[in-house]
């Protein structure tokens, strides 16, 4: 059995997304700027995906602008806000600890540029409260940047609770909704968001595709400069096929919406129920407050990487937070922040479900997984000095 | 292009002298849960000879921490005690057919679980030991912090 439970990582195209895709390819290639027929076909395509993302996120169509994917949203997203704030001396930032580091390395750009940056501790349950926002606004501040759900743990931020609070204190709020669109219903204006970034690989359409909207009187910083597309603002021929793609995706992931988080959220408790029934592991964030489709644990004594490779070898696609699986020496800074030891952040293990997987593959995952776990732990001297107490349990 | 080479996923997926040994002469132990490795290796001597008769692992860490702990315990197995003192990382990684540049970390780690298990060996046993023993990380460029934790049982 092969099961890819690698989805927050990316989805395959989905066929409605691939039947839009390939007239961008063939017939229809023209360019959206040329006068001539092919050209104004292309346009009309163009305008048609816009207005998908515009009706199903309650925006305008001239507050969206389609990008390279969610990083470049990120991106522009915050330079434009920092650019806006510092016109009127405002160079204070607020965000996250476990913000995706689209989010955390332009924040770092942008302190390199002058500007505060504050990041807010993230609770025990992976969930900020709009408090934690309300208190750390300051007369400065011209940006409150917080992920809509989390691309690891899956927890869900109140993002209408802080929008409220960030329009009462009249500051722009970006939510990094990569992880969400798609998946969650989005309403800018009820929740009060100003700009948004999303990625159309996320919910079934291509890659290389995002989506930043921007409320309308919102003057966005180009990152790209040259031809005037996107009303001057995104530089480049448009991505023609990615684009239609990503609209067609975006539409069909959003009229199924419910009856995808029906299908998945029992298949998310069930696993996290029975995972969580291994000694010594634990949930990792809010188990309610979570995308339907994702899990996450950590299991002491065990590294990540090892584990996915096992699951791998038996045709389970997922992925971890470990060290050596972020590249870099430190396990997951998600993990870090929620307050997991290095130690045990080496042994999470994340599964990201869609609307395809089946019973049958969750219970096959929980027919492999155990026995990986004890294989992993009976090699390993960390365990054996756990389970005769010259080493202390930390979950 | 796999991540790792046909020989690095053999012994990860069949680790070879895996476990613990009750009787061992000497046992080293490096690395660090916190950076998310450690080895721990076992070493029975054979008095007469000074050869390595047995040898055991225990490793917590990724695919290539256990593929070159396994393949370090067949290089040193049967060897006179002096000669598994000079398996090198490099060997490691040789005899694996490569590893990606941020896992080569992982057979200094290998290296120096020898060397630990041996200073073991020799402190327990009286024996004196040269330079050849110092636990001496700054030849891994890969990663500083890995190391630092290096310390015989």
């Amino acid at each position: 059995m092969y099961v890819y439970a690698d989805n927050a990582a990316t989805t395959a195209v989905s066929k409605t997304a691939l039947d839009a895709m390939m007239p961008c390819l063939t017939e229809c290639y023209g360019n959206p700027s040329s006068l001539y027929a092919i050209g104004q076909r292309a346009a009309e395509k163009l305008a048609e995906a816009r207005s998908v993302f515009a009706q199903y996120l309650h925006a305008q169509t001239g507050e969206i602008t389609f990008t390279s994917g969610g990083s470049e949203a990120d991106n522009q997203a915050i330079l434009s806000a920092g650019m806006i704030g510092a016109k009127e001396g405002k160079k204070h930032i607020i965000s996250t600890k476990f913000e995706h580091h689209a989010v955390l390395h332009t924040l770092r750009r942008m302190e390199r540029l002058g500007f505060e940056v504050t990041l807010l501790d993230i609770p025990e349950n992976g969930v900020v409260t709009a408090e934690q926002v309300r208190r750390a606004i300051r007369p400065d501040t011209c940006l409150v940047s917080v992920m809509f759900a989390n691309n690891e743990i899956g927890t869900v931020q109140p993002i209408a609770e802080i929008g409220a609070v960030c329009a009462q204190a009249g500051v722009l709020f970006h939510t990094d909704a990569v992880q969400a669109a798609g998946h969650l219903p989005i309403d800018v204006q009820a929740m009060h968001i100003d700009l948004l970034s999303l990625s159309a690989h996320k919910f079934h359409g291509p890659k290389g595709v995002g989506v930043l909207y921007a409320r309308k009187g919102i003057a966005l910083t180009n990152v790209i400069e040259g031809g005037a597309q996107e009303r001057g603002k995104r530089a480049g021929t448009e991505n023609m096929p990615g684009i239609c793609g990503a609209a067609a995706a975006f539409r069909e992931a959003c009229l199924h919406m419910d009856e995808n988080a029906a299908h998945l959220i029992p298949l998310r408790d069930k696993l996290l129920t029975e995972l969580s029934k291994i000694p010594h592991s634990i949930i990792n964030g809010d188990r309610v407050k979570r995308l339907p489709g994702n899990v996450n644990l950590c299991f002491e004594g065990v590294e990540g990487e090892s584990m996915l490779l096992l699951l791998d070898e038996k045709g389970i696609s997922a992925s971890s937070g470990s060290a050596c699986t972020s590249g870099s020496l430190d396990p997951s800074h998600v993990l870090l922040a929620l307050g997991r030891p290095h130690e045990v952040a080496h042994g999470s293990l994340r599964l990201t479900l869609c609307e395809t997987n089946t019973a049958e593959e969750a219970d096959y995952i929980l027919s492999v997984l155990p026995g990986i776990v004890d294989y992993l732990r009976d090699m390993s001297p960390v365990w054996d000095e756990l389970e005769h107490g010259q080493r202390k349990h930390q979950i | 292009m796999a991540l790792y080479s046909e020989k690095v996923m053999d012994h990860f997926q069949h680790p070879r002298n895996v476990g613990k040994m009750d009787d061992a002469d000497g046992i080293g132990e490096v690395g660090n849960a916190r950076c998310g490795d450690i080895m721990r290796m076992y070493i029975k001597v054979d008095r007469d000879t000074q050869t390595i008769s047995d040898v055991k692992f225990n490793t917590f860490g990724c695919g290539s921490a256990i593929a070159t702990s396994s393949i370090a315990t067949e290089m040193i197995k049967g060897k006179p005690v002096r000669e598994a003192l000079k398996l090198s990382n490099r060997a490691v990684v040789e005899a694996l057919d490569g590893l990606p540049a941020y896992k080569l970390h992982c057979s200094v780690l290998a290296e120096e679980a020898v060397k630990a298990a041996v200073r073991d060996y020799y402190d327990k046993n009286g024996i004196a030991y040269g330079d050849e023993l110092k636990m001496d990380c700054e030849h891994c460029t890969a990663c500083d912090e890995h190391q630092s934790a290096a310390k015989a049982r």
